[in-house]
């Protein structure tokens, strides 16, 4: 017997007001507009990184990123050197990171017993809880001095034939902001990529072995390549973060618009010149030149994010 | 034979060499730590905790008036962003199963990469640019702005680790929906959302890049929301990049004390957690 | 109340699977026996999404006794139960279509927190509030608005001393109940549910995350409880149901395949599946 549309309207309508009655309509609409908010948010971001750089877009258009000339005062704005800092010292940072912090993963997720792995890992995720200027301080008053008096002649005496290492070095350079970067991602690497290791199926590991392979073999030929877009996926937040970092490279890069072959030349990234620059900017098109370098990096790091979320969800996907 | 041999030895120095890797890792921490702890500690003194900031060429002083600025620039943030990420979180972990709250994800995810120096911009946009000054609530925005995702996702993780048996139960009961959320689920992952709540407070206490031009700086009490503030953050990017060794010092003060705090209250909090997780687990 | 009853019973003899089954019940006289009924299904069916948990399922409950619903995992006695407060609605994407009568009214045009309160449920696993003991008995009154006429205080004695937990807890009423035994938390639960004064009482599996003492103890419980209300409960075990149930439902693949007096049932199935499923061919 089904039930009839007569009996049925008003007992829904009566359903709507014990709704509201019981608070569910109330509370999913607030709630909702809380949500709503977040977006609202994201979008004015977006708008105002946009609309507040409407004057040097029509200016200069692309020779704004294609410039290496940056004279405020003259208002020339080449913004090459700037983004060659952030990448440079990004990728530095990769350079030393990822084979580190791979290396400590896999020691976490494969070697080390359970309660050592989560012992060192809790001490390591601690180090991503530093802020980033403690590591900028400590980047001018310990790394800094470290690199002049020890690693730098080291590098020079052995590598010194390599056009990245010669030159005059200040202390200041890309290359220490580049370690300092380092020592901040490397804790996302290592927990991420952990974590990702250890859900990889305990049989693969096992087959790899029956077979006759070493501990080192399934590893790095079985495990490391099932969990490999997870870790790609590390490394790409990892890399997000290391373009948006502000502080600790504006202490330790030197701040010199400049483009060197040499690592170990001062340089400047787009973070730091408008942290240095904003509150001082002269004139409107200075500081819109520096809202468009603040819209150039926020394209940058929604682009890697993006890349970054797709890995490790295609990960997770994969390993279900 | 010699094949055997060479992969047994291959084996044995990369284990080892993942090994140093960790441990080199874990040393940073120790040097950070330890390094911090003596150059911070012998630095430290009772005037940093009451004293202002005194002219350059004089010794001594403090930073009291930068602790009070942060103290009330993380008030600011913690009233704006928490509410509006708890109740977005709810609204995710109990109301959002449309394409709208696919959205929402995307946008919080969108927000929680933005670098805080560009949020720093949008809080000068949203409110140095029409006030016409720097002040202790631009800073607080700033950094309102930045706890929005972290509070969300605490949220919604923790409102939906809440076993369904819990809400059938309350349901089963009489209880609404709402009320179900509001009795049952929510204090059943307080002490979750509440550790989180300290981690996303102690992640943004060490922020400096948004406050540079927000809260900007002051050398003296700053009274009231509207007016420029120091912040500790910001004290120690200043005094560090000074050129004076009185300043070092009280840099090093500055920074001992607020590694000191943050990394209390991570510890602190994940150790809640870990139990509070546990306990729901048996 | 009678006279509503009066209009439903007649519509189970319309269904033939139940003629049939009524044929193989001992209770030769009516198909309802003695007691009238309380909770009645008509021809539900239950979706999740496209795929049909139950299939045209006509079953009467009957005041004041306990109903046993058995069969394999997966069977469908666990959703049909789940349909009769309602409960099944909180899982997205599922339909009931059909009627299910509390009372001769249609619980599918009720207010379902009135209903809910009406029918109470226990589930398989406690399901304790991290409250107090004293706070998870009191939830379910506080909701339903019912501290006026009574203190809370009397509620949760009498509701703790109706689930036969009051001389356990009586000294520990404000610590948390997460601290109790598994089976003094279902206990908990049962009394939970009581405080509300349901009319109906649906317990799912509700022995079966317990030792056999904790079980003996709420099997009890169930023949005290069936005096003050109608009891309708989901086990996979065919013992219990021999010993608690006055009439037991068999299911199968979403179908109930016979209904009726416990006894008889278990002397004499009428179908070929209930009696291979109740001498252990299969299930």
């Amino acid at each position: 017997m089904a039930t009839q549309p007569a009996t049925l309207s008003p007992s829904s309508e009566r359903s709507f007001l014990q709704r509201i009655r019981s608070g569910d309509a109330v509370a999913h609409t607030l709630t909702g507009m809380a949500a709503s908010t977040i977006l609202a948010v994201t979008i004015l971001l977006a708008y105002h990184l946009w609309s507040g750089s409407s004057l040097p877009r029509s200016a200069f258009g692309w020779s704004f990123v294609t410039g290496s000339d940056w004279d405020p005062v003259a208002e020339k704005f080449g913004a090459l050197p700037f983004i060659f800092g952030t990448l440079t010292t990004s990728l530095l940072s990769l350079l030393i990171a990822v084979p580190v912090g791979l290396g400590a993963a896999i020691f976490l997720a494969e070697l080390a017993p359970r309660g050592a792995s989560d012992a060192l890992t809790f001490m390591i995720e601690l180090l991503a809880a530093v802020p980033s200027v403690i590591y900028g301080l400590l980047g001018i008053f310990l790394l800094v001095p470290f690199l002049q008096s020890t690693l730098v002649p080291v590098l020079v005496s052995t590598l010194g034939f390599l056009p990245i290492f010669q030159g005059q070095f200040f202390g200041v350079s890309v290359f220490s902001a580049g370690i300092i970067l380092a020592i901040m991602i490397v804790p996302f690497i290592i927990s991420v990529s952990r974590e990702v290791l250890l859900a990889v199926p305990q049989d693969q590991r096992e087959a790899a072995l029956a077979l006759g392979s070493t501990k080192w073999e399934s590893t790095w030929k079985i495990v490391v390549p099932y969990a490999m877009r997870g870790i790609m996926g590390s490394v790409f937040l990892a890399l997000a973060r290391a373009l948006g970092e502000t502080m600790a490279v504006t202490m330790v890069i030197g701040n010199k618009p400049q483009i060197a072959t040499s690592l170990l030349a001062p340089g400047y990234s787009i973070a730091a010149v408008i942290a240095n620059e904003f509150a001082e900017a002269t004139g409107n098109m200075h500081q819109q030149v520096l809202i468009e370098l603040g819209l150039v990096l926020f394209a940058l790091t929604v682009l890697i994010n993006g890349a970054a979320r797709l890995l490790i969800l295609s990960t997770k996907a994969g390993g279900k | 034979m010699t094949l055997s041999f060479r992969r047994r030895a291959v084996n044995a120095v990369m284990l080892t060499l993942t090994g140093v890797c960790t441990f080199l890792v874990a040393g940073v921490l120790l040097v950070i730590l330890g390094y911090l702890a003596w150059n911070g500690a012998t630095s430290l003194s009772l005037d940093f905790f009451t004293k202002l900031p005194v002219p350059v060429g004089e010794t001594g002083g403090g930073m009291a008036n930068a602790i009070l600025g942060s103290a009330k620039v993380l008030l600011l943030a913690m009233l704006i962003g928490v509410p509006i990420g708890f109740f977005a979180g709810v609204y995710l972990a109990e109301f959002g199963d449309s394409a709208y709250s696919g959205v929402i994800r995307y946008a919080t995810d969108l927000l929680n990469g933005v670098p805080s120096i560009v949020i720093g911009i949008f809080a000068y946009a949203l409110v140095v640019q029409p006030m016409k000054h720097f002040s202790t609530l631009a800073g607080g925005v700033a950094l309102g702005i930045m706890m929005i995702p972290i509070s969300l996702r605490t949220t919604e993780e923790f409102l939906r680790a809440v076993p369904v048996s819990l809400r059938e139960g309350a349901m089963a009961l009489g209880a609404s929906r709402s009320r179900t959320i509001f009795t049952v689920v929510i204090p059943a992952a307080k002490n979750g959302i509440l550790s989180g709540l300290m981690l996303n407070l102690a992640r943004v206490a060490g922020e400096t890049a948004p406050l540079l031009f927000t809260a900007l700086g002051n050398p003296f009490w700053s009274s009231g929301w509207l007016q420029p503030t120091a912040t500790l953050p910001s004290m120690i990017y200043n005094y560090a990049i000074a050129p004076y060794d009185d300043w070092h010092r009280q840099a090093w003060a500055a920074g001992f004390v607020l590694l000191v705090l943050v990394l209390t209250v991570n510890v602190a909090a994940r150790f809640a957690i870990g139990r509070g997780s546990a306990r729901g687990r048996s | 109340m009678t006279e509503k009853l009066e209009t439903v019973s007649p519509k189970f003899t319309r269904d033939p699977e139940a003629q049939n089954l009524n044929a193989g019940s001992s209770h030769g006289d009516t198909p309802m026996g003695n007691s009238s009924v309380k909770l009645a299904a008509e021809h539900l069916n239950f979706f999740y999404g496209s795929f049909q948990a139950l299939h045209d399922v006509n079953l009467a409950v009957k005041e004041r006794q306990v109903t046993a619903l058995i069969g394999p995992s997966g069977c469908g006695k666990s959703t049909f139960l789940r349909t009769l407060n309602r409960i099944s609605e909180t899982i997205r994407h599922t339909r009931i279509d059909g009627r299910v009568l509390l009372d001769g009214a249609d619980i599918l045009n009720m207010d379902v927190t009135a209903l809910r309160r009406r029918v109470g449920m226990v589930f398989q696993r406690p399901n304790p509030f991290p409250k107090s003991i004293y706070e998870n008995i009191a939830y379910g009154v506080r909701v339903n608005g019912l501290t006026k006429d009574r203190s809370l205080d009397e509620v949760v004695e009498q509701s703790l001393h109706r689930a036969a937990l009051w001389e356990e807890v009586k000294d520990k009423l404000h610590q948390s109940a997460l601290a109790l035994s598994g089976g003094q938390q279902q206990r908990l639960c049962i009394a939970r549910a009581l405080a509300v004064d349901p009319e109906v009482l649906l317990l799912d599996e509700p022995c079966s995350a317990l030792d056999p003492i904790a079980t003996a103890k709420i099997e009890d419980l169930l023949f005290v409880l069936k005096n003050q209300c109608t009891i309708v409960i989901v086990t996979h075990n065919m013992q219990q149901a021999a010993r608690v149930a006055d009439d037991t439902g068999f299911f199968l693949l979403g179908k109930l395949i016979e209904f009726g007096a416990t006894e008889a049932m278990f002397r004499k199935p009428a179908q070929k599946q209930t009696e291979d499923y109740i001498t252990g061919r299969f299930g």
